[in-house]
């Protein structure tokens, strides 16, 4: 029964942190159409901007905070200085629907050696600010602690926060206009362009919160070759898949699940099989119901 | 105030869509554009919004050169464009629609009061407020499309075959309305047809383009009048 509680909450921790990445990229591809690979990159800067921050001011929650402007603005910097250009020259052409891909990729090694430049290649910590020692039942001690309990929390503000910017206010009535039906949104009047720059520092927000609370997850140490950066863009990918790219309770959800899965995995069939469980799960709703979760069946594509 | 067009040519890659079209729309009055398929008509109309660019030519409205700049910019200036089918975002729901059109504008008063205008226009609009577009008929769908370029508070409104797909009856009531919204908000309208005998009953002068090119120009009761016409567009 512990166990089953513990695989749980484990999964949910791990889930809540790839709904993050999830909703980063489904943003990003509503705004522009593009996957951005780059965003395992913008998180792990803005982890560091986070550490940088703790290393001054030594408070985590300030660091968090000033992480998530600063990936807001490297992501609406990268969209502006680097994403318009190159979408407008390869606006047509067999090349034109992989190139801004591929050059995401590229942009992600470039983050990467800036990164190794400016911090060097070793490991750096930030010291995750609460205890990562379990809960206690009775007798028994859970996996689930408390700072796990603080990503869970923080994740889920942050997704209340999104989602009320999104259904209460005109920004957030401007950015789905844009996604669903761009040109309509152009002839009422939207500032489609803008509206385009602010879902990327959404999205740059969004992933540099996943960012830090990952490193917060584990004992707080990261380098740039830290590989949970790379599962962390593939989680978030897959679980964007699942939900069906287009939404974010969708991304949310499927990240839940992605993050359940994973965890009952590793908990009870093998360790070794952690890493192939989500790419199951992605062919499995790719066969099975290849517009995702709640994706619309033959959905426009505005 | 008026909408002045001079050699308008716009190019689609190799095919030139529109050819040397001249032609004057005097404020406060509808003009109907017809032609066959394929005329230029909505190439025509959305070069004037600012989606297609022009290759030579000019065309203003009130000192405004419509040939520079984004379709934003436009609206800012008065010229509101309900594109060719039913120009609504799908998955948003009614009043979301609406509010879409006047999001630029900051005197969010005059916006509610565009929005009761709107809805007092089309008061089917106001009994469907929460519903999403999609679930709209498609007469409703065309209401809304216009109701959400009145939110911008155009002067110069330019529509793309409204009636397209609609029934018969759904299509003399769309008609009527916009004769309304000319004779009632002053609003100048270039309506582009190829219902041709329908715009023309509303319309107050025509322009028929044939190829691109202007083939006819007038006074819509002269050209209902004028045999070619008549044998070309109207079909008797």
């Amino acid at each position: 029964m512990i166990q089953f509680i513990n695989t749980i909450l484990i999964g949910l921790t791990s889930g809540a942190i790839y709904s993050l990445m999830a909703m980063a990229i489904v943003l990003v591809w509503r705004s522009t159409r593009v996957i951005n690979f780059a965003q395992a990159g913008l998180a792990l800067a803005s982890a560091y901007i986070g550490y940088q921050v703790v290393q001054s001011v030594s408070n985590y929650w300030v660091a968090l905070i000033v992480a998530m402007f600063a990936g807001a603005a490297l992501s609406a910097l990268i969209e502006i200085a680097f994403m318009r250009l190159l979408l407008k020259h390869t606006s047509s052409g067999p090349i034109a629907s992989v190139a801004p891909i591929i050059a995401t990729l590229g942009l992600l090694g470039i983050i990467k050696a800036g990164i190794a430049m400016i911090w060097g290649g070793q490991d750096v910590v930030v010291k995750p600010p609460l205890s990562n020692t379990g809960f206690s039942i009775g007798t028994h001690t859970l996996v689930f602690s408390p700072m796990k309990l603080a990503i869970v929390i923080s994740v889920a503000t942050l997704v209340l926060v999104f989602s009320l910017i999104f259904q209460r206010t005109n920004i957030g009535l401007a950015l789905r206009a844009s996604a669903f039906a761009p040109e309509i949104a152009r002839l009422a009047g939207v500032r489609v362009d803008l509206v385009r720059t602010l879902g990327w520092a959404l999205s740059g927000a969004a992933g540099a919160v996943a960012g830090l609370l990952l490193t917060s997850n584990g004992n707080g140490s990261f380098s740039p070759e830290s590989m949970e950066f790379s599962l962390l863009l593939i989680s978030g990918f897959i679980a964007a898949v699942i939900g069906g790219l287009e939404s974010l309770v969708g991304a949310v959800i499927g990240a839940l699940v992605l993050g359940l899965v994973t965890s009952f995995v590793l908990m009870y069939i093998s360790g070794s099989l952690f890493f192939i469980a989500p790419f199951v799960v992605l062919l499995l709703v790719l066969f099975l119901r290849p517009q995702g979760i709640i994706g619309v069946k033959a959905g426009r594509r505005a | 105030m008026s909408l002045i067009i001079q050699g308008l040519t716009v190019d689609h890659g190799a095919i030139r869509a529109v050819n040397d079209v001249s032609f004057t729309v005097e404020k406060g009055k509808l003009t109907a554009v017809i032609g066959a398929n394929g005329a230029g008509k909505s190439t025509l109309l959305r070069a004037l919004s600012g989606l297609n660019s022009a290759t030579a030519g000019t065309a203003e409205w009130s000192n405004h050169n419509l040939l520079h700049g984004k379709p934003e910019a436009h609206v800012r200036k008065g010229v509101s464009h309900v594109s060719e089918g039913k120009s609504v975002v799908a998955e948003l729901t009614v009043e979301e629609n609406l509010d879409l059109g006047a999001l630029w504008r900051r005197n969010r008063r005059e916006a509610t009061e565009s929005k009761n205008q709107a809805i007092e226009l089309f008061p089917r609009l106001g009994e469907r407020l929460s519903q999403r577009a999609d679930t709209l008929s498609g007469g409703e769908r065309q209401m809304l499309a216009i109701g959400r370029a009145l939110m911008s508070k155009p002067e110069l409104l330019l529509l793309d075959e409204p009636s397209l797909g609609l029934a018969p009856l759904v299509i003399e009531q769309i008609f009527q309305t916009i004769r309304g919204i000319v004779d009632s908000m002053g609003l100048t309208v270039v309506l582009v047809e190829q219902n041709a005998m329908g715009a023309l009953k509303i319309a107050d002068t025509a322009v028929v383009l044939n190829l691109g090119r202007v083939a006819a120009t007038g006074t819509a009761a002269d050209l209902i009048a004028d045999p070619a016409v008549r044998a070309a567009y109207l079909g008797y």
